[in-house]
């Protein structure tokens, strides 16, 4: 060690871990993609139902974005509002 | 960098947040159009008066899209809901904090729908039905289903916070790395600031806030649809 205070490695550390948990992104990413692929093979299958396939789309879309935006709010707060900060 | 909201002034003690004074003024706003709108209307609507009838008449459709035949007596507190969460997220175009980029505004809204998701399906089923429903398929469902309910304010209140907040970081760091730039080459005028940032501008203040108070409404009327219909049985 070559002295670094507790503060440093803490703050070094949380950084580590919000850049880490944004990984989470990755599956949001593929969901979402395959939620709008799916939405306009179906709606190339049936153009009436645009309006409701969209809807639908949006609240599924919605819904996988939630694992992101936990990680979100995960490295957020590790950045911004670090609970292990002294 | 401080991220959070500023505290504005201070009634006894307790702190007075930028969140709050603007929640304030978009009420008022919101009140002094609605106002405006519906005094001497006329049969031919024009001018303001056109706009509010464009935007309740669009409100009550969503709605009844989404609910059927309750959709009546939860029209208000839809449009309630969309319209203020709508502009609070849309302050960063004033070079305003968004008011939804605060959990202290969104959470108490998600809870309200929570309660009024819960108080509607009881009053709906009856209590029996509610935890018979609450049990579906068997018994040890239960707990998990209680679970699964609590997240739904947690996720709710996340999900528009997340949004905007994520926005709001973007921005600040777009507008100081081009206020930088310009410095680097010499001109006291970020001149870069001027028109550049109008694609980032259009996406995280007009399209993300509609987007998200879309969603917000729509999972709460979604949620309060599913708990009030009894075709199951």
């Amino acid at each position: 060690m070559t002295g670094f205070t507790g503060a440093e490695l803490i703050a070094a550390f949380s950084s580590l871990g919000a850049g880490i948990a944004m990984v989470a992104m990755i599956g949001v990413g593929v969901g979402i993609g395959y939620n709008a692929g799916k939405t306009v093979e179906s709606t190339a299958r049936q153009p009436e139902a645009g309006g409701a396939l969209m809807r639908l789309m949006l609240i599924g879309v919605a819904l996988t974005e939630t694992a992101g935006i936990f990680a979100l709010v995960i490295a957020i707060m590790l950045l911004f509002a670090n609970p292990l900060m002294p | 960098m401080e991220v959070g909201p500023r505290i504005i002034f201070k009634v006894m003690g307790e702190n007075v947040t930028e969140t709050v004074v603007f929640g304030w003024c978009i009420s008022i706003v919101i009140l002094i159009f609605a106002f405006c709108a519906t005094r001497n209307m006329q049969r031919i609507p024009k001018g303001a008066q056109l706009v509010g009838e464009l935007l309740v008449g669009f409100i009550y459709n969503m709605v009844k899209d989404a609910m059927g035949d309750i959709s009546e007596k939860f029209t208000p507190y839809m449009g309630t809901l969309i319209v203020f969460l709508g502009f609070g997220s849309m302050l960063g175009l004033l070079d305003l904090r968004p008011i939804t980029a605060d959990l202290n505004c969104t959470a108490p809204l998600a809870l309200v729908s929570f309660i009024m998701i819960h108080y509607n399906s009881i009053r709906a089923r009856g209590f029996i039905g509610y935890n018979k429903h609450m049990a579906s398929p068997y018994l040890w469902m239960w707990p998990l289903n209680l679970m699964s309910e609590c997240m739904f304010p947690i996720t709710l209140a996340c999900r528009i916070f997340g949004n905007i907040f994520a926005g709001v970081i973007v921005m600040t760091l777009v507008y100081s790395g081009l206020a930088t730039a310009s410095h680097a080459l010499g001109s006291f005028i970020p001149f870069f600031q001027i028109a550049f940032p109008l694609p980032l501008n259009f996406w995280f203040d007009m399209f993300e806030p509609i987007l998200q108070a879309y969603i917000f409404t729509m999972l709460t009327m979604v949620y309060i649809y599913n708990g009030t219909t009894t075709d199951e049985e």
